[in-house]
């Protein structure tokens, strides 16, 4: 070539060409004091994907147990400690941490133009507290397992149960600070480390997303800890504040437990409605309809998220009016998800839609969403909660938001910026087989699950009324779908880094600032620092004539 | 079961048999209904420019509208106004449940891992039975002896957490003559998926019956032996102790009588009446070695005639 002496499209020097975040420097030792937020989420990307993948073997065991009335493959116990683990790797190791740690990390900065987070150390330590959070609960599946549930409720897990919730208990206490620290990093870097000219109404709506899920990340996690320290100390000595025979109350754990983990669902969600905007935004090259209303509604779904957590207690045997409170505040997170849902909606109107695979991801995401939030509705209403209230409706219900939503959005993200992160295109069809399987194995496995819950069946049964086998053995039938379907996506994307074409600097024609640095992305993201004269998602003049 | 655990009313949900589930049944389908509605406003249009906005050339032209505040507006207050009405429809049948009727008949319920009792006015007794009247208001004061448990009658649509420590109420009013079931719906360990019992709902005249005489409508006297074999299903032996010599929880009762176990403590003892009915009474006094002494007492939930019974019952179980 003769230009190589100047610069290339992306303005590019000679010196950087060529080089990036990924062949700086070599070695496991580089990687594992590495401060570049690009490094460290990909590190976040592969834990979070082993903990889905320990959490994935645990919900096929469980579902091939429910495949009979009762005994399958495991015993009672055997199976409690499969559902809890399936429960707490799922939650804390993958969904909490998924979209944020790794995505979030990865493209925070480079989205508002920075050249790492504002605390990259702080950002090491995050990812070390995570990993050692993560060998404590490893530590307590090797030693005995846990029983509890997810949800560790007393006096079970404080006094009853013989299996190791201590261990699991700090672990997830400890991911909890990674999680805080996370989170308060994110809320500095946005708001020190905005490229010139990236005001808050210019930046991509994930980062809006981020920045609402940060705030209950900072707020709402030492609840959490609080909770598993005292949970630690009544078991290990007994100091009665939960336990009924110490004087302790039973039903205050489950008001401080569900203070965090009812935000901690909205920890989920946003980052996966952030994801979503930007998959819908780039696929139909179009401006986010819309913007402050689904910036807005990212915040007010925050600060709404802490006013609602009795609502996991209408029966719990809390007073009646603070039942009927909770219900009516409730219903109030359903206004700013229905206003996102129909801007995302208004994003595709005149747009010019193409389908790719991430696209294919958002639109399952509005599908999925829309189930799972409009069956939220039929928990919160009081009446019809107290028959549907522990029942397989509530395991669809939280599933189809949970999973349907927030884990195909991050798979849709995924998809999004595999080309960006790695420097390499996915094989398309094997995608789109990958995509598909899971899309039908997820609403076979979890639509059918609606039903056996309207018709009266309890969760986490071992054993269950013949009356009800079909039905889990259809479910069980949908869960292997669903897990071909995942492991045909890990190994396309696997196989991308082998054999995949080099990726281009923007193969969607993105509008965001990610997309104006090489893929990969040089070590400290542009080479001068960008200069944004443009609204969030808005194409220069000549691109949209 | 010789019975239909969960009779199915609809698709959806299991038949209504208690005055409450109709009301219930109601706001449910309003919100289905409303659901589906929804449900479809988003996804036709979603569905339409999927259709109508396929990218057919790279250089489409896109719409530049980016917000519109009139529809913004609509589609915040609609849906706000339908939610604030949902709130009101669970509210008003779920007071209903909350209030039971002053004439309630009040059954005292116990919930430990892992069985129901039911205790009546009149100091009768029931193990993972709850028999009922048809066509008058029950109220349960229920507690917990061990951790959280849950109430729950799928066909009576009522729920509500059994805690130590304190009490919670719930109530209903039967109105099918016919048995269903209820479940331990709060996790509550190993055994949680097996904490089931069985409603019996009965004429007032028949359940007046049963608690005078401890007959069930339709039954005569049995002999001791018949006896004991019924209520080692209806007195839920039968969740520990196996007829076939496989093990379970406890020991297996095929061949007991006249067997001799090891205690935990390194003696041993003889089967014979008098083990039988301490074992009843005094569970843990001499617990056959390797099994766990989980044995609840069943001192005050069965008369003499009952461990007579059973005792005669076992003797036959070879």
């Amino acid at each position: 070539m003769a230009n190589t002496a100047t610069v290339d499209e992306l303005g590019h020097s000679p010196e950087v060409r060529g080089k990036n975040y990924l062949n700086q420097t070599a070695g496991v030792w580089s990687w594992l004091t590495t401060v570049d937020h690009k490094r460290i989420g990909i590190m976040y990307l592969v834990s979070v994907l082993v903990g889905f993948g320990l959490g994935g073997i645990f919900a096929l065991l469980v579902r091939l147990e429910l495949l009979t009335a009762k005994k399958t493959i495991m015993d009672a116990s055997q199976y409690n400690q499969a559902f809890t683990l399936h429960g707490a790797a799922m939650v804390f190791l993958f969904i909490i941490p998924s979209i944020p740690a790794s995505l979030g990390n990865f493209f925070l900065p480079l989205m508002i133009g920075a050249k790492d987070v504002a605390f990259p150390r702080l950002n090491l330590l995050s990812l070390y507290l995570y990993w050692i959070g993560a060998i404590f609960m490893l530590a307590a599946i090797v030693t005995g397992g846990v029983d509890t549930g997810w949800t560790f409720y007393v006096p079970y897990a404080s006094g009853v149960s013989t299996t190791s919730v201590i261990s699991a208990t700090f672990g997830v206490f400890v991911m909890g600070f990674s999680s805080i620290l996370t989170g308060l990093n994110f809320i500095v870097t946005l708001h020190k480390l905005r490229a010139p000219g990236m005001s808050w109404y210019r930046m991509p709506l994930f980062l809006w997303s981020l920045y609402a899920t940060s705030i209950i990340q900072v707020l709402a996690t030492p609840v959490l800890g609080i909770t598993l320290l005292l949970l630690i100390f009544e078991r290990a000595f007994h100091i009665g504040i939960f336990d009924p025979t110490l004087g302790g109350d039973p039903v205050l754990f489950q008001h401080f437990f569900w203070f965090y983990s009812h935000p901690a669902v909205y920890i989920m969600i946003l980052p996966g409605m952030g994801v979503a905007t930007e998959i819908l935004a780039t696929n139909a090259r179009r401006r986010v309809f819309g913007y402050k209303a689904i910036a807005f509604s990212s915040v007010a779904i925050a600060l709404v998220s802490f006013l609602v957590w009795g609502h996991h207690m209408f029966v719990s045997g809390q007073s009646e009016l603070s039942s009927a409170i909770f219900s009516f505040l409730t219903f109030f997170v359903a206004i700013p998800s229905g206003v996102k849902m129909f801007n995302w909606l208004g994003t595709l109107w005149g747009g010019s839609i193409r389908f790719t695979v991430p696209m294919l991801y958002g639109i399952a995401f509005l599908f999925l969403f829309a189930i799972g939030g409009l069956t939220g509705l039929f928990l919160g209403m009081l009446s019809v909660d107290l028959h549907l209230h522990d029942t397989y409706f509530v395991v669809a219900h939280f599933h189809y938001v949970m999973m349907g939503s927030t884990a195909i959005a991050f798979f849709g993200g995924l998809h999004h910026w595999w080309p960006k992160m790695t420097g390499k295109m996915y094989d398309e069809k094997l995608a789109r087989v990958g995509f598909a399987l899971t899309f039908i194995g997820f609403n076979w496995t979890f639509f059918t699950q609606f039903i056996l819950g309207t018709r009266g069946m309890p969760r986490r049964y071992y054993n269950y009324l013949d009356q009800f086998q079909p039905l889990h053995a259809f479910s069980t039938y949908g869960s292997w779908v669903l897990g071909t379907g995942f492991l045909i996506t890990f190994i396309c994307l696997a196989r991308s880094l082998k054999t995949g074409a080099p990726a281009p600097a923007d193969p969607w024609g993105g509008a965001t600032l990610e997309w104006k640095t090489a893929s990969p992305p040089i070590t400290e993201n542009f080479e001068k620092a960008p200069i944004v004269t443009l609204d969030a998602y808005e194409r220069p003049a000549e691109e949209t004539a | 079961m010789t019975f239909d655990p969960i009779d199915l009313g609809s698709f959806w949900m299991p038949k209504q048999s208690s005055t409450i589930a109709q009301e219930i049944d109601t706001a449910y389908y309003i919100v289905y209904w409303l659901d589906v509605v929804m449900f479809f406003a988003l996804m036709v249009p979603l569905a339409w420019f999927m259709y109508r906005y396929k990218r057919r050339t790279a250089k489409d032209k896109v719409s530049d509208i980016t917000h519109s505040t009139t529809l913004e507006i609509t589609w915040t207050i609609i849906p706000s106004i339908l939610v604030i009405g949902l709130f009101f429809v669970g509210l008003s049948g779920w007071m209903k449940a909350m209030v039971a009727p002053g004439n309630a008949l009040e059954i005292r319920t116990t919930a430990e891992m892992y069985m129901w009792t039911f205790t009546y006015p009149n100091g009768n007794v029931s193990v993972n039975e709850l028999v009922v009247p048809k066509g008058q208001p029950v109220k349960l004061i229920m507690s917990s002896k061990d951790v959280l448990h849950s109430f729950f009658v799928p066909e009576f649509r009522v729920k509500q957490d059994v805690v130590p420590g304190t009490y919670t109420t719930v109530w209903f009013e039967a109105t099918e003559n016919r048995d269903t079931i209820l479940f331990c719906t709060e996790y509550c360990g190993v055994g949680h998926s097996d904490m089931l019992a069985k409603v019996r709902v009965m004429d007032k005249a028949d359940y007046d019956n049963w608690q005078e005489t401890g007959l069930m409508p339709g039954e005569k006297p049995l002999p001791p032996a018949e006896l004991g074999k019924k209520l080692y299903a209806t007195r839920s032996c039968n969740t520990c102790h196996s007829l076939d010599g496989s093990r379970i929880q406890g020991p297996t009762f095929k061949g007991v009588f006249g067997r001799t176990e090891q205690i935990a403590d390194g003696s041993s003892v003889k089967v014979d009446e008098n083990y039988i009915r301490e074992s009843l009474l005094e569970p843990n006094k001499k617990v056959v070695s390797g099994y766990p002494a989980v044995m609840p007492t069943y001192k005050g939930l069965l008369k003499e005639t009952d461990i007579d019974a059973l005792i005669a019952y076992l003797k036959t179980v070879q």
